[in-house]
């Protein structure tokens, strides 16, 4: 089991509905977000494009987060999803500056927080909640190693980047093109 | 200045020129024995409480979710909705916001005046409710019930409306028809005999060609549209969008049309020379269902391409490209009609060009362009026969406007300016939901109104900058601690949806049907609302149409199967709802009212040097200017942005992020700064701010003073005399880097 997601950026329109659900699911304090929308420019007027993505956590293979962590809060879930135990955490935040996503902060309570694919909801079968809100669909969320997932097929028919592949992280989340 | 009715800040600000009066009163600090606790932590879910948004009018159903604790810790979409199919836009999902907010009104203020100086006082319902009954009384003695007019928005609006009714006025109006979707509704009715209603009848889900003009599905949050569209993107639907702006939905788009603003009917109108004059318009369906054909072809032989590349900036082959897509693709074509139509003025015309375009490609009545709505009757709940009132809104015209099928809030705002010749005065207004302050152009005209009228009443849930005028202000509860009325909008699947309280009302607020009734009993009019609570008339409802509420409040959505065909069926002969049965191509009811029966370009002012037109627009993540407060929204948005073209940045020396006021073309200087934002979305003509910020009312404690309201820069106002739409998109702006100096009013 791995599990992953696709996300689809000729359909995300930026709304950031995936940023509330988060929050108002994971009790995300105000002011801080586990997952957040990127805008790319590109071109001059009007050759213009642009490319709306949301990012968050890459629940990547090879995490830097989960080597540098001194006390094990950040280890492997089943399926590969990276998880902080916030019990554990003694909020030093060297995986903040190990991550090349940016995609923890420092939670109020005092232990680093991230997105979690919303493990909470997956065991129950459901999506993560950003997943099962977003307006346009351009979300697929699934198991790499079932080939009959959406996620495989959307993969398997469609070119796809993922960020930052140069840190050498493999990464998660992969965004069709 | 001596006033009668001075705007009250509340507490003094030193920003801003509107100041007058000062007096400082806590704004219902301490005023509630209930508080929200301040974490939602962990409480697990008791119970989903079925509800439909009140974000926005597309009123998505839902369910909240509402812990042990009693507090609502989320909104999620009700799956079985086919408006939002369980997925709520971002504004649905943080609408829990609309209810947690610190600063809503939480009692009711009566305006008084105290050392010489106006301010507020709290008050309890009775004392409110009997100011405004004794009030409505005299009022309807000295000049008669006609005299109270109604500005309303969204769910509450319908209550008060029963108000008027049984008081003896029908003077009720919206700024959803002159100031956004009247011309469009016009244009629609005046060519096929119905307008695409709301949410838009519009086939996006299977339509293989989706254009849009100036219309941004995907900023505007339109939930079902926006889901659709993302579904035709999905199928490969080919999407063409004309936008000075490099909008969501044109860098989605095959074809993005840059057009120079205020010149889409030419554009529009050479898409016609090409579908008749290349033969590749529908002609089967043109020579069942329309008349005028011919007239429409000798009309439109001057309007080539050609023509219109001198006018819009669009090269020739690219609009011939276009209009073979479109036609290639029809009938599944759909030229959107847009949403907030009121631009320039000549906006009745613009949507009939867009209504013939849908016409000559057959999109009307088939798969893929726009389909028939379906709905549920919902019986109204039995009352006495309202008095005939004798005169209304439509007096107010004065023989303007003549195909104003809707009340012209303009209008009302122009019969409560006492004057000679005006011989329909209003004398009070009730004011539900809608920040005129915002929302209404022309604001002298609308100040002036608000200084002679006799009772200026303001119900609303937050401390709008329409609050700071009333001589009441009732605090309404939000759309998660009240029933409503049973949503029955029509459209592709007809569909009832209960709203419910999720939890009961905060601090001392009131559901408007409660509200309403109060008064109407106070004025002897309490057979009109016949009820002790609105759960009993919406239960009564239900058992008419053979439901239970019982059943209504597990299941929230009820769908029902249609019992007419969507699209036209093959062979049958559609009747249009036109006098003649047939769509209007040519126009005789124009004609009659002595307007172009045929759309025509009219040039439009263009800016001067070092001006730029003002375009303004929507964000995914806000409605209105409702919801610049709300704190799960803000952070996504805080604050709105002048968007400005990087050779433009260069000319003036701006750099990214930089504030800067804006002045337009009367002079008129922004009461904030904005902040700059340098990018090859927009073109060099132009500056783009998204509206709904820029609020100096100091209660809205978050909104207060962030990025520019663009009403405000509002000043040069093109009405349509067709209907009375108020065209916004005329006004030029240019950038101050320094403070102004503002001048001192007293």
């Amino acid at each position: 089991m791995r599990y992953a997601m696709a996300i689809d950026t000729r359909k995300c329109v930026g709304c950031s509905d995936c940023v509330v659900a988060c929050q108002t699911e994971n009790n995300v304090p105000v002011g801080f977000c586990r997952d957040w929308v990127v805008e790319v420019v590109d071109g001059t007027y009007p050759n213009v494009s642009i490319e709306l993505r949301t990012e968050r956590c890459n629940h990547c293979d090879n995490s830097p987060c989960v080597r540098c962590c001194p006390t094990g809060a950040s280890h492997f879930e089943d399926g590969g999803i990276v998880l902080v135990d916030h019990d554990k955490c003694i909020g030093c935040g060297a995986c903040i500056q190990a991550c090349p996503y940016d995609a923890r902060y420092s939670h109020p309570d005092g232990y680093v927080d991230k997105c979690t694919f919303c493990i909470h909801r997956v065991r129950e079968g459901k999506n993560p909640a950003c997943v099962s809100v977003c307006p346009t669909s351009c979300m697929n969320f699934g198991d790499l190693d079932d080939p009959n997932s959406k996620i495989v097929n959307v993969l398997k028919n469609r070119k796809f980047k993922s960020l930052a592949p140069e840190a050498g992280t493999k990464p998660q989340i992969f965004y069709l093109i | 200045m001596h006033s009668r009715r001075n705007f009250i800040k509340i507490s003094s600000l030193g920003i801003g020129a509107t100041a007058i009066a000062g007096g400082t009163i806590k704004w219902a600090v301490g005023a509630s024995s209930k508080k929200l606790s301040g974490g939602l932590k962990s409480a697990p879910i008791l119970k989903q409480v079925s509800t439909y948004c009140e974000v926005c009018f597309w009123k998505c159903a839902g369910w909240a979710h509402v812990t042990t604790e009693g507090q609502i810790q989320k909104i999620t979409g009700n799956a079985d909705d086919p408006q939002c199919n369980g997925r709520l836009c971002p504004r649905g999902t943080g609408g829990v916001g609309m209810f947690s907010d610190p600063d809503r009104l939480k009692t009711p203020l009566i305006r008084v005046t105290k050392n010489g100086e106006q301010t507020y006082r709290e008050a309890s319902w009775d004392e409110a409710l009997d100011f405004i009954a004794k009030k409505m009384k005299e009022i309807a003695e000295k000049d008669g019930p006609e005299s109270m007019a109604l500005f309303n928005h969204g769910s509450s609006g319908k209550y008060f409306t029963q108000l008027l009714n049984a008081y003896g006025s029908n003077n009720v109006t919206a700024p959803s028809f002159a100031q956004c979707r009247g011309p469009r509704d016009t244009g629609f009715e005046l060519t096929f005999g119905e307008s695409v209603s709301s949410p838009e009848v519009t086939d996006i889900r299977d339509t293989r060609c989706l254009v849009l003009i100036g219309s941004h599905i995907g900023e505007n949050m339109h939930n079902g549209q926006v889901q659709e569209m993302s579904e035709a993107i999905d199928k490969g639907a080919t999407i063409i969008t004309v936008d000075p702006r490099l909008s969501t939905a044109a860098s989605k788009s095959k074809y993005w049309l840059p057009i120079k603003p205020s010149t889409d009917l030419a554009l529009l109108l050479s898409w016609i020379h090409v579908l008749i004059y290349d033969e590749i318009y529908n002609k089967e369906y043109v020579a069942k269902y329309a008349e005028g054909f011919n007239e429409l072809k000798e009309h439109v032989r001057s309007f080539t391409p050609e023509w219109a590349y001198g006018i819009t900036t669009i090269k020739p082959e690219v609009i011939r490209n276009t209009a073979r897509e479109m036609a290639n693709a029809a009938p599944a074509t759909i030229i959107h009609p847009g949403r907030h139509t009121s631009w320039y003025g000549d906006d009745v015309q613009r949507s009939r060009a867009i209504a013939i375009l849908n016409a000559l490609l057959g999109s009307w009545g088939n798969r893929g362009g726009i389909f028939f709505k379906e709905g549920i009757k919902v019986p109204d709940f039995p009352h006495p026969a309202y008095p005939k009132p004798s005169w209304s809104w439509q007096d107010t015209l004065n023989g303007r406007y003549p195909l104003a099928k809707e009340s012209i809030t303009n209008t009302i705002i122009e019969a409560s300016i006492p004057a000679e010749g005006n011989t329909h005065p209003i004398k009070g207004w009730i004011v539900s939901g809608t920040n005129l302050i915002v929302s209404i152009p022309l604001k002298e005209q609308l100040m002036k109104a608000m200084q002679s009228l006799e009772l200026l009443v303001v119900v609303d849930t937050m401390p709008m900058e329409i609050t700071g005028y009333a001589d009441v202000v009732l605090p309404e509860c939000t759309y998660l601690e009240r029933y409503d009325d049973l949503r029955a909008t029509p459209h592709r699947e007809p569909t009832l949806v209960l709203r419910m309280p999720a939890v009961e009302p905060m601090y001392e607020t009131k559901p408007a049907w409660w509200i309403a009734k109060q008064i109407g009993e106070r004025l002897g009019l309490g057979a009109y609302f016949n009820f002790t609570d609105f759960k009993e008339v919406i239960d009564w409802q239900l058992k008419q149409l053979g439901l239970s509420l019982e059943e209504m409040e597990r299941i929230g959505v009820k769908k029902y199967a249609r019992k007419t065909p969507v699209y036209i069926e093959p062979g049958s002969d559609h009747t249009f709802k036109t006098a003649s049965g047939k769509i209007q191509l040519f126009s005789k009811e124009l004609e009659e009212a002595g307007f172009d029966p045929m759309p025509k370009f009219t040039p439009h002012a263009q800016p001067e040097e070092g001006f730029y037109r003002l375009i303004y627009g929507r964000a995914p993540m806000h409605t209105f200017s409702r919801t610049a407060n709300n704190r799960n929204l803000v952070a996504l948005m805080p604050e709105n942005a002048v968007w400005v073209n990087p050779q433009v940045a260069e000319l003036w020396g701006l750099k990214k992020d930089q504030y800067v006021w804006l002045k337009n073309q009367d002079g008129v200087v922004s009461n904030f700064s904005v902040k700059v934002r340098v990018t090859e979305r927009i073109r060099w003509d132009s500056v783009y701010i998204v509206h709904g910020f820029g609020h100096h009312h100091k209660p809205l404690t978050y909104a207060f003073g962030r990025g520019v309201n663009d009403t405000e820069l509002i000043t040069d106002v093109a009405i349509d005399p067709i209907m009375g739409g108020t065209g916004m998109r005329g006004n030029f702006v240019t950038f101050l880097k320094d403070e102004p100096k503002k001048e001192a009013k007293s």
